[in-house]
């Protein structure tokens, strides 16, 4: 396990680094935003207030709640600090939440909508291309051109066709929000119902558009390894075409893990907009309106935790495949 | 080079994925000539007026009229106000006010209205029925007065100086009128959006605009990607390190998470079509890069770069002769994919509020945003999104096509 540990500690140091960087990022370009996101809010809150002194107060109050009066470096270690806390101050828009509040109600929807749906997409399109190298003929004939097709259209088109179809058109399905508009989040079967019924449009909608892309790239990587001198060789020896299949795959699936690590941040940005056609309650439509409220902490702490989720995702997409690649081990022992 | 581009142009997927966009190129430019509107001029009081060929009801009436007897007319003419919808609730309303359900047949046209003039009352709220619901009877029951005269109906103006109604003319039944004579005809193809603009022109306008922010957000990030890649390749050491670093780094972080960073932190004021296109090239060089470094590395201990390193030519002519022409194929074929990436970001961008703030130009995003914002989808307006979708999904699919052609070409291992 020498070799692994290694590895390991290689792309954890790798990430850390990442997310120190995206953290500065993070904190410095909102700041770089021109206006004074406060007098917003007391415009907003001070309507119709005629009490000049009273509005000043209110401005004075919020400036302090949210540090925006103090140098930009103390800001940053009030930032440092609070942030380990996993306390990224208030939120402009939706004052008095916080914005941990805020992100922890929309995170879970995020998480559950988003990662299974690109799994599934992901070995389905992987299995579909995989098919497709091996069948060739009229099964590639059809799934190429739809694969092409569908991998082309952007997430948030498939989201707005499947929406227009099954949801509004067909009314298979609800068109929008995570469960009935009715309801107040509760255990009973009833609203679980609820929610699963409303998870489908925007899974599925994820769900294909990943298939597409996962499918072509499959296919032409197996049909690469299908040309290779060892698959000719173990043919001369006659091994089965099964087994032979089983090499042939496995190789092209590496490439394939690694993809996936380098295509999550793509896929997630997608899965946002998507939910934000669906206005499902997760961090899309979190951010959609922080943007509208002219929320800075909240769109700093919303794009944080997605940098975080990213990162952490692809870390898991590598430890596996350093555990699936024996040959990472290897070049790690030299 | 002319065998190469003959070659490429042989492959059947380059060459539908060029004649698709050259011919929405082409559109594009072609279009705005003919039609001149403006493209965010505000035509209709209301929104979301579907699509149809728009013709001036005062007009019509002041153009001569021609007479056609055409026997299914009046058929027409009650189907067209009595819809079956309407038909079913009639019956509903008929069954519960007290007549049996044989009675009714709602494919008759006139027993259905005999019934419904000697049972209907305005004034009669039946017990258990919303308000809403009673006012749709009290509508509908005036929609069907006189649905099944076959008089015509005069059209009278209020004279000037009494202002009593005097008759100016009469309009029959059987009359009709030839839309080339009637002098103001608007054709709405795809009817028109929330704010009540014409789609069309404005689809054809953002498409304009949405290829440019593509073009200059492609070509940004490829001469960015080639020359960092062409110099962490080539020269390797302190300088690779410096520049794998960055790339490593974009590659990972989220690229949305940026987009959605520095557009806000532009402001709204600011942000507009060029300045995101500068934003979206500024954040998507790091694959070019990464690609073409890979590239260079394989090649830089060549032979003929060799030769050309003993012969004493510079770095930049090394680069520029022994170098670019072997990576030129990829950088092509990057290019084309970062422009229809570029689009594709521009319109996410939108989505989620942070698009260009223009109120001249639209882009194919932001016709996208305000369909959504104002729930074209959720109304059922099909035409203010479905052809943005379409439109967008066209320009990607065409590129994409081109590249997959180029890398038939290129790649011999992926013919068939």
């Amino acid at each position: 396990l020498k070799g692994y540990r290694r590895y390991f500690l290689n792309k954890l140091a790798w990430f850390a680094v990442t997310f120190v960087c995206a953290f500065l990022l993070n904190f410095i370009l909102p700041r770089l935003m021109p206006g004074d996101p406060v007098a917003g809010i007391v415009a907003r809150m001070a309507q119709g207030a005629t009490n000049a002194t009273g509005v000043q107060a209110i401005y004075r109050q919020y400036t302090e709640l949210f540090h925006t009066n103090e140098p930009m470096i103390q800001q940053f270690f009030i930032y440092v600090k609070n942030v380990f806390r996993g306390d990224f101050g208030f939120s402009f828009s939706q004052y008095p939440r916080t914005v941990a509040d805020v992100i922890k109600s929309s995170i879970w929807w995020t998480i559950c909508l988003q990662f299974p749906a690109i799994i599934v997409g992901w070995l389905i399109g992987n299995t579909l291309g995989a098919l497709a190298a091996y069948i060739r003929k009229g099964f590639d004939k059809v799934l190429m051109p739809v694969s092409i097709l569908v991998s082309n259209f952007p997430a948030f088109g498939m989201a707005v066709i499947l929406l227009s179809i099954f949801g509004v058109t067909l009314k298979w399905f609800p068109a929008s929000g995570g469960y009935g508009f009715d309801m107040i989040p509760n255990p009973s079967w009833k609203f679980v119902w609820s929610v699963i019924v409303h998870y489908q449009l925007p899974f599925w909608s994820i769900v294909l558009i990943t298939i597409g892309g996962q499918a072509i790239g499959m296919r032409s990587m197996a049909i690469y390894e299908l040309n290779e001198d060892y698959v000719k060789y173990s043919r001369f020896m006659g091994i089965k075409d099964r087994k032979i299949i089983g090499y042939v795959f496995r190789n092209a699936m590496l490439p394939q893990i690694t993809g996936l690590a380098l295509s999550i941040g793509t896929m997630v940005s997608g899965a946002l907009v998507a939910e934000i056609i669906f206005s499902y309650p997760g961090l899309g439509s979190t951010i959609l309106s922080a943007v509208t409220g002219q929320d800075y902490p909240l769109i700093s702490g919303a794009t944080l935790i997605i940098t975080l989720m990213v990162l952490v995702a692809m870390f898991v997409v590598d430890i596996l495949y350093g555990f699936i690649d024996p040959r990472i081990k290897a070049t790690q022992l030299d | 080079m002319r065998h190469t581009i003959r070659q490429v142009f042989r492959s059947s997927n380059f060459l539908i994925g060029f004649i698709v966009f050259v011919l929405l190129f082409a559109t594009v430019i072609i279009y705005p000539l003919i039609v001149t509107y403006p493209p965010l001029e505000i035509i209709s009081q209301g929104t979301f007026f579907p699509p149809g060929i728009y013709v001036n009801v005062y007009d019509s009436i002041g153009s001569t009229p021609y007479i056609l007897n055409l026997d299914d007319a009046s058929a027409k003419r009650i189907a067209g106000k009595l819809k079956n919808t309407d038909r079913q609730a009639m019956k509903d309303w008929l069954v519960a006010y007290g007549i049996s359900e044989d009675e009714i047949d709602i494919s008759d046209s006139a027993g259905l209205l005999r019934l419904w003039e000697v049972n209907y009352d305005p004034s009669t709220r039946l017990a258990g029925m919303t308000y809403a619901k009673h006012m749709y009877y009290q509508r509908l029951n005036t929609s069907l007065q006189g649905i099944l005269s076959s008089e015509g109906v005069i059209v009278a103006a209020p004279n000037a100086e009494t202002g009593a109604l005097e008759e100016t003319g009469t309009v029959k039944q059987s009359d009709y009128v030839n839309v080339n004579e009637v002098p103001n005809v608007r054709v709405l193809a795809l009817g028109t959006d929330n704010f009540g603009r014409d789609v069309l022109t404005e689809l054809v306008r953002a498409a304009a605009v949405s290829i440019e922010i593509g073009l200059i957000a492609g070509t940004l990030a490829t001469l960015i990607g080639l020359s960092l890649g062409l110099l962490a390749g080539y020269v390797g050491g302190l300088v690779d390190d410096i520049i794998m670093f960055f790339t490593n780094l974009l590659t990972v972080i989220p690229t949305i998470v940026l987009l959605i960073l520095i557009s806000y932190s532009i402001g709204q004021e600011r942000r507009g079509a060029f300045t995101i296109a500068l934003v979206i090239g500024f954040t998507s060089w790091f694959w070019t890069t990464r690609a073409v470094r890979a590239q260079v590395i394989s090649l830089r201990n060549r032979d003929h770069v060799n030769l050309s390193k003993l012969s004493g030519h510079s770095i930049v002519h090394i680069i520029v002769a022994d170098i670019l022409p072997y990576v030129a194929s990829y950088v092509v074929m990057a290019f084309i994919l970062q422009i229809s990436a570029g689009i594709l970001t521009e319109a996410s961008l939108s989505i989620i509020g942070l698009g260009p703030r223009t109120t001249t130009d639209p882009t194919l995003g932001l016709m996208m945003n305000w369909a959504l914002i104002y729930q074209a989808p959720i109304l059922g307006k099909w035409w203010a999104y479905i052809p943005v979708v379409l439109v967008i999904a066209l320009i990607t699919f065409s590129m994409n096509l081109m590249n997959t052609g180029l890398d038939q070409v290129f790649n011999p291992a992926l013919r068939e």
